[in-house]
């Protein structure tokens, strides 16, 4: 077994010569300090080179031995044989020695930098350095330790060779780590050779790119088109249709799509194991984070296929990496390092927010380190103000310039790739479908100003996807009147439904797609004359007008009278009256522009007009709630007696037919890239994320065509029951219930998400722990004990590095508490990949711990090994083990169905 | 005889100005207190609880704890209500029997005693009693706080408890300055607690006002713990009794509400239907008529209904009647044809089952009776039809991913019987527990398939005449309401022969045992459902969003006169508002440039006037944000009244604002001054405003519809004009 003791000592600050002669003078009383070194052990005494060099250089530094030379620190470290901590130590401490910056630039930079928890338990027993503290006397303050740190190398200095074969080992390691990884996740990656879970829509989303239709989504779209990048380049045609799970491959290649996310979700094992190693230079830590992610099912189950999930906790990892080691060049500021560093920072948040709006949680933690880093620079008044500007400048270009530039960018591509209609043509605006080659409205041109007589359609601008709609249908009986329901519509042709009834009073509602029951004839309330007749003049509708507005179809005026609404019970129902357009004074309506500038009249898509009911005072509105089957699921509309100026009460007209009026082209009102942006954002929160998931599935899948089919498919269990496959937040961690890849019935192979048990209840077990011993430790240091230093280092690993960990965990997982959508399992996976790293600092950190409390006895030193390596194997064994149990899952008799759904 | 050597000194300490505040204070509230005799506003919903209250009915309110609600009922008890009379409608006029000035004397009491405390909060914030007066008066004259306590509503008393509470955490404060561990430092730590608990017991919202003292709490034991002055033991005793104070006792008292709440509520009500079958047969009559008295062990031969303990989407008992599954579905899935299963919303003689061994053949209880227990092998038959319950391969009819349920009929087409269920008593002590009616939770597992008998919430159609669909749920995923029964009416069945048998399930059940659920059953229960149960959250006239409310953008309506045209308005003082939302403003951006210059080591404080500046702030800003903010994600409908507590923490602040910019920014006497005369003129308009606002206040004098058009200062308010 060898022994080391080794003195925590910050970042050398003296050249290689100075440092000779303090290895010198401190020779003898640092062997005197130290435990008597037997024969039978080499002793070494080695800097905390462990720590990083940033936290040296801060933390320990801030330590009154300028002042008071002597009582200096003492670390044991214990050691077991063969272990790669040995050769990683030295190395370490070699590059560290290696003098790289003068010793007056050192001293400054490491001003101010002190990590609160720690800071504050220093301040008992010194103070802050003061302004002109500086120069020599810093370099002489941090001198003893140097020396110490070269005396501890000094018995054994090892040579330039075995330095050199030190990192060969520690790359050798990495290089293990990451082969591990990949060989997992690779593994049978080809089955099943069938559409899992939410590849059908990523996997289709993927082939739109390819085949360039313009399509729409909930999230941004830079997965997407990452997914049919890697498809493009490994020859897949887009041809497949991923219509359904379980939907053969057969000739089509998606090996490609399937390996780029096994390589991302590949990368994140070694992401991990350097961040661990980063925060807490410890290997013991940073293998056994790399053990529980390797080993873990649920991370291998989820990078094995064309997901979303891959490429955004790849974002997400590579952002903490990339902070973490920008932090370590802290030390070094506008260095071309930390330059690269703070850069990819930003790189990787674009690259996060661009695939998930999840990615606003690591964006929230990377915000907050550089808050508090620039506190901290701004505490240190040996910084001028300028250089605080320049700063903080930096960190906005790094952080929040460009990771907005290349977001933008993806969407710039995004709208640029998708050039021909497509199925997400009708949530768009008419001035947007214009540019899609293949839509109606490619090169159309209508008539800019509203004349009575015009056949319009209108759009709600908060359900900005509704048109006003109505078809023949009536409310059904204990409902309002039995009239005509109106709603919102898409482009579905439901026209054709044939159920006519004899019945008087049809219904309305807003119908999302267009289709010609969306169609609405102005007509001046006064007269039922045919305002097309060519005698007549053209009169163009103004703000302020009493309109009637007859439904094109039936024959039927918009209509609202004292009646409930059918769901917002508050409301006015609206309905289509009357016959061939004779209805009563109940159909009036008085149109006012909300945004006039100058004129009064009413411009196509641009103006934003409101319907104020005559008679009631009421104004037309969505409520935004669906409808039930015999609503055929569309939007309620209704007529609201609050006059709030809400956007659920504005509309615009779409489209504008008037044989009478002159054309103008539909190119002269496209909107700018901007107004596109805005737009698509605008539906993607705003409008789509509050919908419930079915409604949109129907909507993609394009069922929201006639009613019979969405009884078919509403049994097939696209719609989440009570009680099925929702889950709760809280189910996550415990591992409570996993997620059906790929589970037909009539298929052998079934692939179901669920963590490694062992794994996950071990990173449960390390949260509590971490919150127990994180509190007594930072208790301690508030009391003002006074640590050893191998203790205070080992703290400082737990409070700063385990910090951070435990916030980005809280920061990935909290949050979906607040959610009213329907959540899934893989939505706890980021917060899981954090809770991983936590442990294995946790366990490393407390098992040091624990072989230095216990370090009098002499088999103590083998805790630590014994301990890491037992976590390990456990670890690995579990995973044999649950490759069993998951051999009996399969055999559970699950039959859900169509189990998917698309995630936040 | 010592006590005549030395005199007997009684030191009265008395504030004139505290005493002056409480006497404004109380005219403002109590003045005409009874006047609008109708139903004002929320007050329909408050008085329909204070009548049942009065009548000791149960019911639930999914809005709060039950604090407010006893608090409201025992001005009701002080006033000799006696409960009768019909809420139903806003504007409706008392009948001479509802003692109004009563009914509203307990929140006006706490709107009329926040006047002093708000003067003691600043003063003991260690500003000036100037400002601690402005604070007082500020609050005295606000009209939206003055309408909300002169009514039966229940914010002003949140708002009491909340200024207590951050009063009594200072003033313990302070006392732990000079006196720790002493009689008033004892006194003012367990005010703080109860007081906490006091405003989450009236509303729940009073819970971000119990986080924030126990966070600033937790900031001062911090530091207490990083002075090393003080000895651990010292230390240790501090955070107990802290702890004790500030998290056991709120807790406790939390739970004393439920307690006087329970054991005032004896009687069953409407709203009896969502609670458990326990819960039900633990109160006067309902249920517990029925059930009264029957045998609490199910033993073999026993009848019993089961009904499920989901409710969702209502409460229902499982039932089978002859009808038989149709052959073939809609959907053009085929069924076993054999008889229905469901689950019935109401009581039927088609609900009860007779509790069967399987290894013999009688339908009649033993004597003694053979209990069933946890584990054992059950059959259930269906009283009425004699078919036992049976479950196989065969998809439900709606739910086609789990088994169907039927009574099994013999059709001689090899498809067996599968009719036996293995019982599993979920909220079991031990592995051997006894069935019991009613409190025991049980689950019918069933032998050939692990398949679990399950409500499925979905209606059958026509031919299963719109009853609700049970299922055989062949996965598991845990523990869920809806798979779990509980017996509720249960007899010993004494009749073998079938004719006999029918008319024995026709006639009420008997004999007598009394049972009672424990209060902390019964507590958990009603908490879980107050948090649960979603009241449908429709659109009202005049809710409003939080932005609205920063600017006073909005006003509720709350009475008109039946002829004339005084009404009572929510309204505020507009020239509070604003300027207390400007003076939060000016707060943050005051503070956050003292902490950047702070942060280069420019002190432009004294020490102790900054840790003033930053304790005022911590309580008056933390108090408005911690009462405003949540409100963002929130997604019930919101009102303006759900502004005031955070209003009045804001208003705390203003004076803080005030005398701080006269202190530390004016530079000069003569700015002072200058100063000193704006905030007076300043106040003069609120004083102004608050008078012109009057008439919408008290609703005491009908205003012309020219003044109340003239009043009418922002498009958005709502003011009722008649229209002659």
């Amino acid at each position: 077994m060898s022994f080391k003791v080794s003195f925590s000592v910050p970042r050398p600050a003296a050249t290689p010569h100075s440092r000779r002669c303090w290895e010198l003078q401190f020779l003898e009383p640092v062997f005197s300090r130290a435990r008597p070194a037997r024969p039978s052990r080499s002793v070494m005494l080695r800097a905390t080179s462990r720590l990083p060099a940033a936290r040296a250089a801060t933390t320990l530094s801030a330590q009154p031995r300028g002042r008071r030379p002597a009582p200096r620190r003492r670390r044991k470290e214990l050691h077991f044989p063969g272990h790669p901590e040995l050769p990683l130590g030295d190395f370490l401490a070699g590059r560290l020695a290696r003098p790289r910056v003068p010793a007056g630039r050192r001293a400054i930079l490491r001003r101010g930098r002190m990590p609160p928890a720690v800071g504050r338990g220093l301040a008992g027993s010194e103070l802050r350095p003061r302004r002109g503290r500086c120069g020599s006397q810093a370099a002489r303050a941090v001198g003893p330790d140097v020396a110490a740190e070269a005396t501890a190398r000094s018995p054994k200095r090892p040579a330039p060779g075995s330095r050199r074969f030190e990192a060969a080992g520690r790359w050798a390691l990495l290089a293990l780590v990451t082969l591990m990884s990949f060989a997992t996740r690779f593994h049978r990656l080809d089955e099943p050779p069938h559409v899992c879970w939410d590849e059908t829509h990523f996997g289709k989303m993927g082939s739109y790119y390819i085949n360039r239709t313009f399509f729409f989504d909930v999230h941004p779209p830079l997965g997407k088109m990452l997914i049919g990048l890697a498809g493009y380049l490994s020859g897949y045609d887009g041809t497949f249709l991923f219509q359904k799970p379980g939907d053969k491959y057969e000739h089509h290649s998606y090996m490609g799509m399937r390996g780029f996310c096994a390589f991302l979700g590949s990368l994140l094992v070694p992401f991990a194991y350097l961040t661990v190693l980063e925060l807490s230079q410890s290997l013991p830590a940073a293998l056994l984070t790399a053990a529980l992610l390797t080993f873990d099912t649920g991370c291998l189950t989820l990078s094995q296929y064309i997901l979303l999930d891959p490429i955004l906790m790849f974002f997400i990892m590579a952002a903490m990496l990339s902070m973490v080691k920008y932090n370590s060049c802290a030390n070094r500021p506008f260095s071309a390092p930390w330059w690269f560093w703070l850069s990819l920072t930003g790189i990787n948040l674009a690259g996060a927010l661009g695939v998930k709006f999840v990615g606003l949680f690591i964006i929230l933690q990377v915000g907050w380190n550089t808050l508090s880093d620039l506190w901290h620079l701004f505490g240190d008044c040996s910084l001028s103000m300028v250089t605080m500007g320049k700063h903080l400048t930096a960190r906005i270009l790094c952080l929040i310039v460009l990771p907005m530039a290349l977001y933008t960018a993806t969407y710039a591509i995004h709208f640029m790739v998708l050039s021909k209609s497509g199925p997400g043509d009708g949530f768009f605006s008419s001035a947007f479908q214009a540019r899609l080659s293949g839509n109606n409205l490619h090169n159309a041109s209508i008539p800019e100003y509203l004349a009575y007589g015009s056949v319009i359609t209108v759009r709600n601008l908060r359900m900005a996807i509704g048109y006003l709609h109505s078809h023949r249908d009536l409310y059904p009986e204990g409902i309002g009147a039995r009239q005509q329901q109106v709603s919102e519509s898409s482009v579905h042709l439901c026209g054709s439904r044939a159920k006519l009834s004899a019945v008087t009073e049809p219904a309305v509602t807003t119908y999302l797609h267009k289709d010609y029951n969306n169609l609405w004839i102005i007509k001046k309330h006064s007269t039922n004359s045919d305002p097309l007749d060519p005698s007549l003049p053209v009169e163009f509708v103004r703000h302020g007008d009493i309109i009637r507005l007859e439904h094109k179809e039936t024959s039927r005026n918009l209509h609202s009278h004292y009646h409930e609404a059918p769901l917002t019970r508050k409301h006015y129902q609206v309905t289509g009256y009357g016959i061939n357009g004779t209805g009563d004074s109940n159909d009036f309506w008085r149109i006012e522009v909300v945004n006039r500038k100058f004129e009064n009249r009413i411009k196509v898509l641009r103006s934003q007009i409101r319907l104020i009911h005559l008679a009631t005072g009421c104004v037309l509105g969505s409520s935004g709630k669906i409808l039930p089957k015999w609503g055929w699921e569309q939007f309620e509309v209704t007529c609201s007696p609050y006059l709030k100026g809400t956007l659920n009460s504005i509309w615009n007209v779409e489209d504008h037919i008037n044989p009478k009026l002159p054309n103008i082209s539909l190119d002269v009102l496209q909107p700018s890239f901007p107004e596109i942006l805005l737009e698509s954002h605008m539906l993607m929160i705003w409008v789509l994320w509050p919908l419930p998931i079915w409604w949109l599935l129907y909507e993609l899948l394009g069922l929201h065509k006639c009613g019979s089919q969405i009884s078919n498919y509403g049994n097939s269990g696209l719609k989440p029951k009570d009680n099925e496959f929702t889950s709760k937040p809280w189910h996550w961690p415990i591992n409570y219930q996993g997620l059906h890849f790929s589970g037909i019935s009539d298929m052998d192979f079934r692939v179901y998400l669920l963590g490694n048990p062992v794994v996950w209840w071990l990173n449960l077990l390390s949260i509590g722990l971490y919150l127990l011993s994180g509190s007594i430790v930072a208790v301690a240091v508030q009391r003002g004990a006074r640590l050893p230093a191998e203790v205070e280092g080992l703290s400082w690993v737990l409070l700063r590095g385990g910090g951070q960990l435990l916030f980005g965990w809280m920061l990935h997982y909290f949050p979906f508490f607040l959610m009213g959508r329907i959540l899934y399992f893989h939505h706890y996976f980021p917060a899981m990949l954090f809770s991983s790293m936590l442990t294995g600092i946790l366990w490393d950190t407390l098992l040091r711990l624990c072989a230095w409390s216990l370090a009098c006895f002499p088999l103590a030193g083998g805790i630590h090994a014994v301990g890491i390596l037992s976590l390990l194997l456990g670890i690995a064994y579990s995973r044999v083990l649950g490759r069993e149990a998951s051999a009996q899952v399969n055999l559970d008799p699950l039959g859900e169905g169509l189990d998917s759904a698309q995630g936040v | 005889m010592g006590f005549l050597q030395r005199p007997v000194v009684v030191t009265a300490d008395i504030n004139l100005n505290v005493v002056a505040l409480t006497a404004v204070g109380l005219l403002s509230r109590l003045w005409q207190l009874a006047y609008p005799r109708a139903v004002v506003f929320d007050e329909v919903y408050y008085g329909q609880y204070i009548s049942f209250y009065m009548k000791r009915i149960f019911f639930l309110d999914s809005s709060g704890p039950p604090f407010g609600h006893m608090l409201l009922a025992l001005g009701g008890y002080i006033g000799g209500f006696d409960g009768n009379f019909l809420w139903n409608r806003i504007g409706a006029e008392y009948s001479s029997n509802v003692p109004v000035w009563c009914l509203r004397l307990l929140p006006a009491l706490a709107g009329a005693l926040s006047v002093p405390m708000a003067y003691q909060i600043v003063w003991e914030l260690g500003f000036s009693p100037c400002a601690a007066m402005g604070a007082a008066l500020l609050v005295l004259i606000e009209n939206a706080l003055v309408t909300q306590s002169r009514l039966m509503l229940l914010e002003s008393v949140l708002i009491f408890f909340d200024l207590l509470a951050v009063l009594s955490y200072l003033k313990f404060f302070n006392s732990q300055k000079h006196r720790p561990f002493s009689l008033s430092w004892w006194f003012w730590l367990t005010l703080t607690g109860m007081a906490c608990s006091c405003a989450v017991g009236v509303k729940y919202v009073g819970v971000f006002t119990y986080l924030l003292v126990l966070g600033v709490a937790a900031v001062h034991a911090w530091h207490l713990i990083g002075d090393q002055t003080l000895s651990n033991v010292c230390v240790l005793c501090h955070l107990l009794a802290r702890a004790v104070a500030l998290l056991v006792i709120p807790a406790a008292t939390y739970l004393l509400f439920f307690y006087v709440h329970l054991a005032l509520l004896c009687r069953s009500g409407p709203h009896d239907q969502i609670m458990s079958s326990a819960f039900q047969a633990s109160l006067e009559g309902g249920l517990a008529r029925i059930t009264q008295g029957q045998p609490l062990e199910v033993a073999y031969g026993s009848q019993v209904t089961l009904k499920n303990a989901f409710g969702k989407p209502v409460p229902c008992w499982l039932h089978s009647h002859q009808s038989t599954y149709p052959v073939i579905y809609e959907s053009g899935r085929g069924s076993s044809h054999q008889q229905q299963v469901t689950c019935y919303p109401f009581k039927d003689v088609n609900n009860w089952w007779i509790i069967k061994d399987p290894r013999r053949h009688q339908l009649v209880v033993n004597n003694p009776p053979r209990p069933v227990r946890h584990g054992d092998i059950v059959q259930l038959v269906h009283g009425m039809t004699t078919r036992f319950l049976n479950t196989h391969d065969v998809a439900a009819p709606l739910s086609p991913h789990s088994q169907e349920v039927s009574c099994y009929v013999d059709y001689n087409i090899s498809m067996p019987a599968q009719n036996l269920w293995r019982l599993d008593i979920v909220n079991r002590e031990s592995d051997a527990e006894v069935w019991k009616t009613i409190l025991s939770e049980v689950r019918f597992v069933h032998v050939n398939t692990s398949a679990i008998l399950k409500l499925s919430g979905a209606h059958l159609p026509d031919w299963g005449f719109r009853q609700l669909e049970v299922v055989g749920e062949k996965l598991s995923r845990g523990y869920h309401e809806s798979t779990v029964w509980n017996v509720e009416e249960h007899r010993y069945g004494k009749s073998q022969e079938q004719k006999e048998r029918e008319l024995e399930l026709h006639s009420p059940t008997e004999s007598d045992i009394s049972r009672n659920l424990s209060f902390m059953a019964r507590f958990s229960e009603l908490q879980w459902r107050m948090l649960t149960v979603r009241s449908d959250d429709s659109e009202h006239k005049y809710s409003s969003t939080p932005l609205d409310w920063v600017m006073l953008d909005t006003n509720i309506a709350y009475w008109l006169h039946p002829r004339t045209s005084a009404q009572i308005h929510l309204l505020g003082n507009i020239v509070i508002w604003a300027s207390a939302s400007l003076a939060t403003m000016v707060y943050a951006l005051l503070f956050l440039w003292y902490l950047l210059r702070r942060r280069r080591k420019v002190y432009d404080l004294p020490e102790d006037s900054w840790l003033r500046w930053v304790l005022a702030g911590a309580l008056c800003a933390g108090g408005w944000a911690v009462n405003y903010l949540p409100f963002f994600l929130m997604e019930k409908t919101l009102f303006l009244y759900h502004y005031l507590p955070a209003l009045t923490f804001q208003i705390l602040l203003l004076p803080v604002v005030f005398e701080h910019i006269s202190n530390h920014l004016c530079r000069s006497q003569l700015q002072r001054s200058l100063f000193g005369a704006l905030v007076v003129a300043w106040f003069a308009s609120a004083c102004h405003v608050s008078n012109t606002l009057r008439p919408l206040t008290y609703g005491d004098r009908s205003l012309s519809p020219s003044e109340l058009k003239a009043l009418r200062w922002k498009d958005s308010w709502d003011i009722l004009i008649r229209k002659y």
